[in-house]
């Protein structure tokens, strides 16, 4: 009597889908699914291991919090530094202790716990008209200045990439500086922070505006992109801004390994593949962003912009500053 | 009669234990919000409610005024007069249903962009420069406004629509034999008796408004959604956006509820017998052209214009990458998701319903309608967080009492994902079966019961046929929408299971979004199939 329950009850939970088997591993990602597809053939062809994935977009944390010690979770692969941190402070990983990510990855771009890993950087840019604005140089600084009145382009100023910049401004030069600037910037803009990043370039193209901040990989889609799309991408220069006292503002992507993953073998397995030479070609050639891994090859279309001279205020303490970044934003009505 | 009562008494007890299913993410929300501080509030207070505040509600008033005009407009003009023409127009108004909303203001970014055909083709004919050139900015507030009803005004055409038809002749006839013009016929007549569905349908446009976050979000309008959203994303303080979504939540409440007691005193319920329907006045000329043209005008907008783009688009994306086979399987997924969510949600809802005209109290109805009010990613964290600790708990017991591991059993699977659609779309079923039952009289079910029938033999020979049309447009509302469903569905969808939207989602999200041209075509295709099936019931019936 008591066997048809239990045989109805594995049969229901093996068609829930959240059964693994041995050979897998079960990722959870924020990341862009035409990016890391690729990469998880290669892995799978190479080791065996069979990836499955789930494409998320917001909630990473709340859905693997609400799985707890039952989460089929392995690895989670998620874009912003501040991501990263919030998962590893929300109890959601495991220190993990592999030589071969410690020698891969500099130090500046890992927990020193072990709890968090960065595959790949790239840094917030600006784009400048080629026809009308010849610009070699600029920093962060100067986007507050008058001269670029009604000549600035920019997506929300509460999209995580724009909330980076703020905290890294704060990090360098205080929250009252950092009020000033953003003032500055939002009264130097030509319409409303909205869009994506890629609308600035469309935008510059359009006469919309001169120039305009956003990350460095769209340039690598645009150029390569359909005909549209490049027009639009050949429209622009790209600069790599510093700060005054410092360098480039970076963000990166990264992975952690789940605290309860079932595959943990596979887990680690997986990570190590994204930090390896071939791997890190491919984050480089197909999605145009900087490797980590000191050597690995920059694609042309970004080694272009010059050499990126990474700003070394480390990315954990960018991170603290990233609430205060984000009600600045509310405080200057950066987006009305 | 103890079997009556036994049979109603299950029925009202089914409808309260649908309703607390419904509200369960609610509850956890709820429980969310109280864990937080109110630190947040004084920064929200000074900097940010007022002017997202004012944002939104005029994002609300203009799209409700909009879509009740469009929409009523344009039912009118289907139901009152014949002319060439008039069928077509029938079911091609519902078209736009189709289109998510965030498809229309990608495509309409793209064609008013300064490089893009409009422009162009302006400054060429014009001999102008792009700095010469003024033109309206889509990105705002207006913008948002007009692209937003002209896809949405369908629920409220399709709502109205449904009761012009029912209205009886005699009333119209004898406000036309006052001497009413027909405008006058339409506005002092025709449109307070249609006060129900208008309500209902606007109702339905607003929150959908309200929760958007694609479109708003891309066309730049600071809704109070998108500060839910950074609240929750930049600044990682969940419990400060549920209070958010809460307080967006008892607004919401507050106003269906004002609604409602403005319209409490009044009755819309037809005579028992079947009356004689509106005669629709035949127009031909000049006159049945421009009436022809008026109905066009929001299918070109709303949907030709879009959904050539879109075409145009896909052909080059066909050409450039070819057609993923992963998508085949999406639309499967799609459809049969959507199909099991749309059948739940309308056995649910007319379940509550029929158990709120029995027992004459509506207060389940309205709690379980609060999953529409709520933004979709925000209803799936409330669903996370208390189908988890049910999830955890019967998983602890396999464990512990059968000795079976079994994992979890609904987080992560199909059932969630239809679970989170039948709350989100339950408004949907509800409204549209009580905009249903508005027109059936009382006298009838009173009838039912002096010639033997019990209450289940009512609800069956007597409440379901009556009440056919307004199930099958709930129908179709719900399923296109599960379609479109976006957020939920990204965070709560299994390992390696993709529908179109994610699909959609999956494709744009590196590229531009007419890198998922094909998958949005597909959307739309796949939306037109309810679309042109209603449209053929529709005229079966009439």
């Amino acid at each position: 009597m008591k066997l048809l329950p239990k045989v109805f009850l594995t049969a229901l939970v093996a068609c829930g889908g959240s059964w693994t088997q041995a050979a897998e591993v079960n990722l959870y990602t924020t990341r862009e699914p035409v990016l890391i597809k690729p990469l998880l053939n290669e892995f799978s062809q190479k080791t065996g291991v069979k990836v499955n994935t789930v494409f998320i977009k917001d909630g990473l944390l709340e859905r693997v919090k609400a799985e707890g010690r039952r989460s089929p979770a392995d690895v989670m692969l998620t874009v912003d530094f501040g991501n990263l941190v919030d998962l590893v402070e929300g109890g959601l990983t495991q220190r993990v202790d592999s030589k071969i990510l410690n020698s891969a990855i500099p130090a500046n771009l890992r927990a020193a716990n072990g709890h968090w890993y960065a595959l790949s950087m790239r840094a917030r840019a600006v784009y400048a008209s080629k026809d009308r604005i010849p610009l070699s140089a600029i920093s962060y600084e100067d986007l507050a200045n008058p001269k670029w009145k009604g000549k600035i382009c920019i997506r929300s100023g509460s999209h995580p990439y724009n909330t980076g910049l703020i905290a890294a401004y704060i990090a360098h030069h205080g929250e009252k500086q950092a009020e000033k600037w953003l003032r500055g910037v939002k009264a130097n803009l030509a319409r409303s922070a909205s869009g994506g990043d890629r609308d600035v370039a469309r935008d510059i193209l359009g006469q919309i505006c001169d120039i305009g901040i956003a990350n460095t990989y769209y340039v690598g889609t645009m150029r390569t992109g359909d005909a549209r799309q490049k027009r639009w991408g050949n429209a622009i220069n790209v600069v790599l801004p510093t700060f005054n006292n410092g360098g480039t503002h970076v963000n990166v992507s990264g992975a952690v390994v789940s605290k309860y993953a079932p595959n943990r073998k596979e887990a680690v397995q997986l990570i190590e593949f994204l930090a390896s030479d071939h791997a890190q070609a491919i984050y480089a050639k197909s999605g145009f962003e900087y490797p980590v891994k000191p050597g690995a090859k920059i694609d042309p279309i970004i080694a272009s912009f010059g050499k990126l001279n990474v700003d070394s205020i480390r990315l954990s303490d960018i991170a603290r500053h990233r609430k205060t970044a984000n009600q600045l934003v509310d405080k200057v009505q950066f987006n009305h | 009669m103890s079997k009556i009562k036994f049979v109603f008494g299950s029925l009202f007890s089914l409808s309260g234990l649908l309703t607390l299913l419904a509200c369960l993410p609610v509850i956890a929300l709820l429980w969310t919000a109280l864990q937080g501080n109110s630190e947040i509030w004084e920064h929200l207070i000074q900097y940010v409610i007022g002017p997202t505040l004012l944002e939104t509600s005029l994002l609300l008033l203009g799209v409700g005024i909009l879509t009740i005009l469009i929409g009523t407009g344009s039912a009118w003009i289907v139901t009152a007069y014949q002319f060439r023409g008039r069928a077509f127009l029938d079911w091609a108004l519902l078209l736009p249903l189709a289109v998510p909303t965030y498809i229309i203001a990608y495509s309409y970014i793209d064609i008013l962009h300064p490089i893009g055909p409009v422009q162009s083709l302006l400054r060429e004919g014009l001999g102008l420069d792009m700095q010469q050139l003024w033109f309206p900015n889509i990105r705002s507030v207006g913008g948002g406004i007009l692209l937003l009803s002209f896809v949405l005004y369908p629920y409220v055409y399709l709502s109205t629509r449904a009761m012009f038809l029912m209205q009886s002749a005699s009333l119209i006839d004898v406000a036309r034999s006052l001497g009413l013009k027909p405008d006058q016929v339409f506005l002092r007549v025709a449109i307070p008796l249609a006060r129900p569905a208008i309500a209902v349908g606007t109702s339905l446009v607003l929150m959908e408004t309200i929760n958007d976050i694609g479109a708003t979000e891309f066309l730049g309008i600071k809704t109070l959604t998108l500060s839910i959203y950074s609240t929750w994303i930049n600044q990682a303080d969940l419990a400060s956006a549920t209070q958010i979504a809460i307080f967006m939540l008892i607004i919401i409440t507050l106003l269906v509820v004002v609604e409602r007691l403005g319209r409490r005193r009044q009755r819309y319920m037809n005579s028992a017998q079947r009356s004689r329907l509106m005669p629709a006045q035949t127009v031909a000329g000049v006159k049945a052209l421009s009436l022809f043209v008026m109905g066009l005008i929001p299918i070109a907008i709303g949907f030709l214009v879009p959904f050539s783009h879109l075409l145009a688009e896909a052909y080059k994306r066909f050409q450039y990458a070819g057609f993923s086979n992963d998508l085949l399987q999406a639309a499967i997924n799609t459809v049969t998701l959507s199909s099991i969510a749309t059948l739940v949600t309308l056995i649910s809802g007319f379940l509550i319903v029929s158990a709120a005209r029995f027992s004459k109290n509506t207060l389940f109805s309205r709690i379980s309608s609060l999953g529409y009010a709520i933004p979709g990613t925000v209803l799936a964290i409330g669903l996370l967080l208390s189908l988890g600790v049910i999830d955890h708990a019967l998983a602890d017991f396999l464990e512990f009492k059968l000795g079976i591991s079994a994992g979890l059993i609904f987080l992560g699977t199909s059932f969630t994902l239809i679970y989170a659609y039948t709350i989100r779309f339950m408004a949907i079923s509800i409204g549209g079966t009580e905009s249903g039952y508005n027109r059936i009289n009382s006298v009838l079910d009173d009838a039912g019961r002096n010639l033997g029938q019990t209450k289940l033999g009512i609800l069956w020979h007597v409440h379901c046929p009556l009440l056919r049309p307004a199930i099958i447009s709930a129908a179709l509302l719900i399923f296109v929408d599960c379609m479109k469903e976006l957020p939920a569905t990204l965070l709560l969808r299994p390992l390696n299971m993709e529908t179109l939207a994610t699909q959609l989602y999956a494709e744009a999200s590196r590229g531009t979004y007419e890198d998922g041209a094909i998958a949005a075509l597909l959307i739309v295709l796949v939306g037109l199939i309810p679309v042109i099936l209603l449209a053929r019931m529709s005229k079966n019936n009439t």
